[in-house]
């Protein structure tokens, strides 16, 4: 719906991805893994390989969960935009669909050490 | 010779007819549109100004007076309470976290309340809908002043209170409560007056002073007890006020029924985020709690505010969408949202810690359906990390709402194992939501909350671009003395010597 207003309304979005400086956001998290508080927030160039954003910065935020060292990359549930989807490692988040601000989720189903059963 | 004449005196009424409502005019050189330019915009109908009640009808004279004694007697007390040490009688300085989150995040939103008042009495075209106005927009800088001052005290001592302005405008977990006056700043009069007046002070006001307040007694700040009285007689006038606007609207056109429907489904749904912080404090900052989070939800949201919708359902009104929802977070709001805290600990003016043992029995004793079975176990394996010296900090930021703008920290309602995620495309962009709740709102208004500054994403804008040393000077935050864990800091150090002088021979 419109902005109830006494002119026309046009707002004008803070985050932008032209604000980013050549860079862009990600979203990653992993599910029912609540050791970690909200989904990461990471800025990163689109240009870098899926592959390098998975080994590199998410896997050291994921380190501080017990199941961390358990997490096999190659057969990992993916979810973008919260529908299932298949990355490819060696192309760039740009090459592989991802978006500024599009949220990554990923499952590693039957490895919950902290997480009770719904 | 001069007659004597018997001096007249005015009658409450009378005083009241004269000073207040015969204090408007009919206006002849520009039309009543020019003057009150806001008031139609946003849809509501009014067909009769004059049908307004003001319960109390307090005229400007007697208000002073009133306020003057009041402002007599909280000095008195503030002034005893600095000259006596009276910040070494608290139980223990882990109760300052809670104190720092009101002066940063609250009593900001007493002055902004103060702006919106004063604007919306110019608006609004009755006169005793402005006078009222006018004097509430004066309780609430006198609140902010209040507050300020009673707590400049322990600024004096501690860390963590010395730049809460920045900390109010640039750091993250206050942009909840920011954002909530921003938005209602922003609205139309009518809105305005359905944000503060009706679900803030009426509906959610309880539930923030009455624990906090209680939480300063049982904790021995008597700086914050007596600020507290101070705004109580206050709030009762504003509890007031909000109940006869809606009311007003209701009653002056059925037109009106489903904008304030709509208002009353928002501004419940984002109160009801800003009262996430007060979870969190009720459950896990106080070192002698009142009540669980729980209890208090209990009795001030489900028993008295389900007795005033029940009131308001002759108008046709309805209890707030997001009701179901709330209840289902109660149980793990204050949890989840305290994971949160201590992990961004790095980035809080304030302390947090691993609750004890102890505290954990206490928690699982209120919380007896959630607590051991979902976070006993994250707190545990935090503790483990900080016994094997690598303490647990999240570097990775979070994701935080495009409406109430807090970390996206909270759960599915019927999978409290997975988080909610809930996101939209608006014009290209994508936006994300920490429920459904806060989704709604931003799709009703999407161009507003495009807006939105969120303090995370903007790190990694220009001036910061990702440097968190430079962020900490930006938002004034002083690293290893406002921060981090409340063991080891200089604000445990402090307090404890202090109280040890106080209390021994050492």
């Amino acid at each position: 719906m419109a902005v109830a207003a006494i002119k026309e309304y046009v707002g004008v979005p803070r985050d932008l991805v032209a604000n980013f400086n050549g860079k862009q956001l990600v979203y990653a998290s992993w599910d029912r893994h609540l050791l970690f508080a909200a989904p990461f927030l990471l800025c990163v160039p689109p240009e870098m390989p899926f592959g390098e954003l998975v080994n590199g910065p998410l896997s050291m935020l994921v380190q501080a969960d017990p199941d961390a060292a358990a997490i096999d990359w190659s057969t990992v549930e993916w979810l973008k935009a919260n529908q299932p989807w298949t990355p490819d490692f060696s192309l760039s988040l740009a090459a592989n669909g991802i978006g500024h601000k599009d949220q990554l989720r990923f499952r590693t189903a039957g490895v919950n050490t902290l997480s009770a059963k719904a | 010779m001069d007659m004597k004449v018997a001096k007249k005196k005015l009658g409450t009424k009378e005083k009241y007819r004269l000073m207040t409502r015969d204090l408007g005019w009919e206006t002849t050189y520009q039309t009543k549109e020019d003057v009150f330019p806001y008031v139609g915009y946003e849809g509501i109908k009014i067909h009769d100004w004059d049908k307004w009640e003001d319960p109390f009808r307090l005229t400007m004279d007697s208000y002073w007076k009133y306020q003057a004694e009041k402002e007599r007697k909280f000095y008195a007390i503030i002034d005893a309470h600095a000259q006596n040490n009276g910040h070494l009688n608290l139980t223990d300085a882990r109760y300052l976290s809670a104190l720092k989150i009101f002066l940063q995040a609250i009593s900001p939103g007493e002055y902004a309340a103060h702006k919106g008042f004063a604007r919306v009495g110019r608006e609004f075209p009755g006169v005793g809908t402005q006078v009222a106005c006018q004097m509430q927009a004066i309780d609430e800088i006198r609140h902010a002043q209040t507050q300020i001052h009673a707590m400049s005290n322990y600024n004096r001592y501690y860390n963590g209170f010395h730049a809460f302005a920045d900390t109010r405008d640039r750091i993250w977990y206050t942009s909840v409560a920011r954002s909530f006056f921003d938005d209602s700043m922003s609205a139309g009069p009518f809105e305005f007056m359905i944000a503060i007046g009706f679900s803030f002070e009426y509906v959610l006001t309880n539930l923030l002073f009455v624990p906090f307040m209680s939480g300063a007694a049982y904790n021995g700040d008597m700086a914050t007890v007596t600020f507290g009285f101070s705004a109580q007689s206050d709030e009762a006038r504003h509890m007031t006020l909000g109940l006869e606007c809606i009311k007003f609207m209701l009653e002056q056109d059925p037109a009106n029924l489903p904008i304030v429907q709509e208002w009353i489904d928002k501004w419940f749904w984002r109160g009801f985020r800003v009262l996430g912080l007060v979870s969190t404090m009720m459950d896990y900052m106080l070192p002698k709690r009142v009540m669980s989070w729980r209890e208090a939800w209990e009795i001030y949201g489900v028993e008295n505010g389900g007795a005033l919708f029940k009131d308001l359902a002759r108008y046709g009104i309805k209890p707030p969408k997001g009701w179901d929802d709330a209840e289902k977070a109660i149980d793990h709001m204050s949890h989840q949202f305290m994971l949160g805290l201590y992990q961004w600990s790095f980035g809080t003016a304030f302390h947090s810690w691993i609750p004890s043992e102890d505290d954990m029995d206490w928690l699982s004793a209120k919380y007896p359906e959630t607590f051991d079975k979902y976070y006993r176990p994250r707190w545990k394996h935090i503790k483990k990390l900080a016994d094997a010296g690598t303490p647990f900090k999240n570097y990775g930021l979070a994701k935080l709402c495009q409406t109430c703008q807090l970390p996206c920290v909270f759960t599915e309602p019927d999978d409290p194992t997975l988080t909610c995620h809930r996101e939209t495309v608006y014009k290209d962009e994508t936006y994300h939501f920490c429920s459904d709740g806060c989704q709604h709102i931003f799709e009703h208004e999407p161009e507003k909350y495009v807006q939105a500054w969120l303090p995370m994403p903007q790190i990694f804008q220009d001036p910061i671009n990702g440097d968190l040393g430079e962020w900490m000077k930006w938002v004034s935050l002083i690293d290893g003395k406002d921060n981090g864990d409340y063991a080891g800091s200089e604000d445990q150090k402090n307090f404890e010597t202090w109280r040890g002088m106080a209390t021994s021979n050492q």
